[in-house]
């Protein structure tokens, strides 16, 4: 790679560099927009830096040329702690082998990525943000280590700068035949006037990349094989207790314990912790703990949910869709009632879903740390937040925010779930009454399905209008049901050239709890679209496919997805007697078409998913055989949601506890095969965490279709509703 | 509640620990013993996260009382499995770059190492059919099964 490119516009003040004694020889880190290299001879700039900032830093390089390199996203297994470190390095032209990686502190002022406001910065692992946020800083911050490295050799040599390259951690003058190592540079490291704010011209051209895009072996798995990774669940500190809380099975309820004195003479039970909504205990031990939670004897309170009948609801959001009064608009575009009016042929159609619950195998827990005089606190937690609010503990404790040290640890899963600071709130409270003692506080499975946070239950109709010849001329979609985006998002057909679309939201309320799910609104709604699409191209005899390559003239990116999983799931020719195959399009971010192959018990109304191909345009994808293990697992998440996941609520309480009442898809139901096939492109990288989910549920609603003639339109299509559908 | 010492047999170790009569050999292990490795997931034996061998035996920790397992049986686990992490199974799940968020991982291994003590050389089906009570969120399922496969493949050949 070459530095003709790299233009010089911001002044860079500090001169001196650091040397410390411990080995670690550089910083490089990244204050604001742009870098800075702390000087190790001004030390009390180096210690103020420090103390504000912990380290500041996206690199180390020590004389024996290891790297270690901070990554700033949580890992819940979507392998951000390999796909960001091996973007900078990428730029550095590091040599991968002699790479460590870690996680940065959490402080988002130097490692956020930009946030939802231009300018602002973020450090939050949602909306499968990760690679998309982040492949600009990290490429940028990359490409200023080794212009630093560059400086120096050049200096140390005395040759011009310009006639310096890189290659796997080596500085190369072709000129004089010199070679040095970074290792062997840091001792001559010297700093330059300026850093250039690296342009996308000075950075590496996508096609000269020799790490992007390379199946390079995720960089946590060999801990996560041999039981030594760190779940936050894992943490044991010296003189720990162990808190618990009970919440009840109807959110919000208000608790009075009226056995307290009997809890607190139970052995190794140290304090009873009420709260609005629980009561909290914590004991020397967890065992103990859980039998005091056991033994709690709580009258609980009325609340929001009282009454509510998540089965029985539909009716009442039946009539809301049917109600003159709108809601609020999501997208408009033409006209649609002229659309509905002039039409050949129109079509409605109500399209349901229940609740679901997050599942991540590591139920919720933390522990906090609050010091004797409450002045400061220490919290270990995987959690998709972190640095920007230090997940209220500051607040909880009124300190300052840099008085909260947060720990990330991996994340047993997310899906969402770990973006609320709930569970950390809660054990902050413990940590406050038991303080200066660390407090781990577990959720049981029990706790995490009854007091889960759930993707809404909606009702979706939709009324579509074709011509004469089965185009369609209008979209009209009205999303019935809580959480204003939580069920709105993917309700837009930005993809589809269809000249009249309306789509509104219109609310309901029920004081259930509600979160951010895998892929949010898309699931139900992309369900809703491409179920819809498939009813009108059948009723016309047009194959699904031919629909939606008509549909997609204005969308060539979609459109290559679309023949390309044609091609690879041998579309046009017919399945084996028994099987169907349907199709789906989902943008979220990244663009995926999926086919699916099943089949059907007509006697036991029991759905088999065979068989799933995708093809995916994600723009530049820096690890494929990890953006295809996001395919796999999205798609078997997708699958468990559609087929078999279900949360209910009678007069309030939600009806489902543990993972025998929840049930998750296991081995024996998964397909024997789910391919993935990934478009190349050069373009600015797309989030791949949540496009596979939401094509799932259409996917297998329109093989249905296909095979029985009958049309699925509530999920999840447990065997009792298929069997309900295929007698009616 | 009544105190007892404890003596157990885990990984070819002894390990003496003062509980309450009754607790969950699970606690013992992760909050007592410190092997954090097998994991708690649903304590009452739906999800396998805590999967370990008694005796040889797939079984999940969350519903043993210590009392019954002190009495010199053999408790392995994913500590115990190999001494360098490198177990034939564990070296195929990281070719087969299985785990997502990895926190099930442990139980997947522990099931899929005692079926391959028992069964060498199983279908796929008796693959599916041993491992079906090992629940994986991430949706991992499919690189489980070719990493033990793949270790099924290699031990034939090598034998």
């Amino acid at each position: 790679m070459s530095n003709t490119n790299t233009k010089t516009i911001s002044p860079f003040s500090r001169r001196k560099f650091l040397k410390s004694s411990g080995g670690v020889a550089l910083f490089i880190g990244a204050s604001g927009l742009l870098p800075n290299l702390l000087s190790c001879s001004d030390s009390k700039g180096v210690q103020r830096q420090l103390t504000k900032h912990g380290v500041t830093a996206w690199v180390r390089i020590t004389e024996d040329g290891q790297i270690t390199i901070y990554n700033p996203a949580a890992e819940m297994g979507q392998g951000s702690m390999t796909a960001l470190p091996l973007i900078f390095a990428e730029e550095m032209d590091a040599d991968w082998s002699r790479v460590n990686v870690e996680f940065s502190p959490q402080e988002s002022e130097i490692y956020g990525s930009e946030g939802w406001q231009p300018g602002s910065k973020l450090m939050f692992t949602v909306g499968s943000r990760t690679t998309k946020s982040y492949y600009p800083v990290m490429r940028k911050a990359g490409a200023q280590a080794r212009y630093v490295l560059l400086h120096s050799a050049a200096g140390y040599w005395k040759v011009p700068f310009d006639e310096l390259t890189t290659d796997q951690s080596e500085v190369i003058h072709e000129k004089s035949g010199q070679k040095i190592g970074y290792g062997d540079l840091v001792s001559h490291l010297s700093m330059p006037e300026t850093l250039p704010d690296f342009t996308e011209s000075g950075l590496k051209n996508p096609k000269d990349f020799k790490l992007i895009g390379n199946e390079i072996p995720r960089t946590e798995i060999p801990e996560k094989v041999d039981g030594s990774a760190l779940f936050a669940i894992d943490l044991r500190l010296p003189n720990m207790v162990y808190g618990v809380l009970e919440r009840g099975s109807m959110h919000g309820a208000k608790p009075t314990l009226t056995n307290e004195s009997e809890i607190l003479a139970m052995e190794g039970v140290l304090k009873v912790v009420p709260f609005d909504y629980a009561i909290g205990v914590v004991a020397n031990t967890l065992e103990a703990a859980l039998s005091a939670k056991d033994a709690l004897n709580i009258e609980w309170g009325d609340a929001l949910p009282k009454g509510f009948n998540s089965q029985e609801i539909y009716s009442t959001y039946a009539q809301r869709a049917n109600a003159l009064k709108k809601g609020d608009t999501v997208n408009e575009l033409g006209d649609v009632e002229l659309a509905m009016h002039n039409a050949s042929k129109t079509y409605e159609a109500d399209f349901k879903n229940d609740y679901v619950y997050h599942a991540q195998m590591e139920p919720l827990n933390a522990v906090v740390q609050v010091a004797q005089d409450g002045q400061s606190a220490e919290v270990w937690v995987g959690s998709q937040q972190g640095a920007d609010t230090k997940l209220g503990i500051p607040d909880l404790l009124g300190i300052p925010h840099e008085a909260v040290k947060v720990n990330l640890q991996y994340l047993g899963g997310g899906f969402g779930r770990r973006s609320m600071n709930d569970f950390v709130l809660e054990c902050g409270s413990l940590a406050k009454a038991m303080a200066p003692q660390p407090v781990k506080l577990i959720w049981t499975r029990e706790d995490d399905v009854t007091y889960g946070a759930f993707r809404p239950l909606t009702l979706q109709r939709l009324r579509v209008s074709t011509d004469a010849q089965g185009n369609l001329t209008g979209f009209w979609h009205c999303v019935v049901g809580d959480g204003g985006n939580l069920v709105a998002s993917g309700a837009r057909n930005d993809h589809y050239t269809i000249p009249n679309q309306w789509v509104e939201w219109r609310e309901a309320s029920h004081g259930v709890r509600l979160k951010h799910w895998r892929s949010v609104g898309h699931g139900p709604n992309k369900f809703a679209i491409e179920a819809m699409l498939d009813e009108v191209a059948y009723d016309h005899s047009i194959d699904p496919i031919d629909f939606r390559r008509k549909l997609m003239i204005n969308a060539p990116r979609a459109l290559a997805t679309l023949e390309k999983v044609a091609k690879i799931s041998d579309w046009n020719s017919p399945s084996a007697e028994g099987r169907a195959k349907g199709v789906a399009f989902v943008e979220h971010g990244s663009l995926g078409t999926g086919v699916c192959e099943i089949s059907v018990n007509y006697n036991t109304g029991q759905i088999t998913v065979h068989r799933f191909w995708i093809a995916l345009d994600a723009g530049v994808v820096v690890q494929p055989n990890n953006v295809k293990a996001q395919m796999e697992g999205g798609i078997i998440m997708g699958i468990s949601s559609a087929l078999k996941e279900q949360i209910t609520l009678v007069d309030g309480k939600v009806q489902q506890r543990n993972y025998d009442d929840y049930q998750l898809l296991r081995m024996q139901e998964v397909p024997d095969s789910i391919e993935t096939v990934i478009i190349p492109s050069a373009e600015h990288p797309e989030g791949v965490g949540e496009t596979a989910t939401p094509m799932v549920a259409g996917a297998i609603a329109n093989a249905f279709l296909k095979l029985t003639g009958k049309r699925l339109r509530h999920m999840p299509f447990t065997p009792e509703r298929v069997l309900e559908v295929l007698n009616s | 509640m009544i105190m007892a010492t404890y003596s157990l047999n885990i990984n070819e170790t002894s390990y003496e620990v003062d509980v309450v009569q009754g607790t969950s050999l699970l606690w013992v292990l992760r909050e007592h013993l410190g092997l954090t490795g097998t994991k708690y997931g649903c304590g009452i034996a739906q999800c396998g996260s805590c999967t370990i061998h008694l005796d040889g035996n797939p079984v999940r920790a969350c519903i043993l009382q210590v009392d019954n397992v002190a009495n010199g049986q053999r408790i392995k686990t994913i500590e115990g499995l190999s001494e360098k992490g490198n177990h034939p199974l564990q070296q195929a799940w990281v070719k087969a770059q299985a785990p997502q968020c990895g926190y099930c991982q442990s139980g997947q291994l522990m099931q899929a190492a005692a079926l391959l003590e028992k069964n060498p050389n199983p279908s796929r089906e008796e693959i599916k059919s041993y491992m079906n009570g090992v629940l994986c969120r991430c949706g991992t399922y499919l690189r489980i099964l070719e990493a033990i496969e793949m270790t099924k493949e290699q031990t034939k050949t090598t034998s």
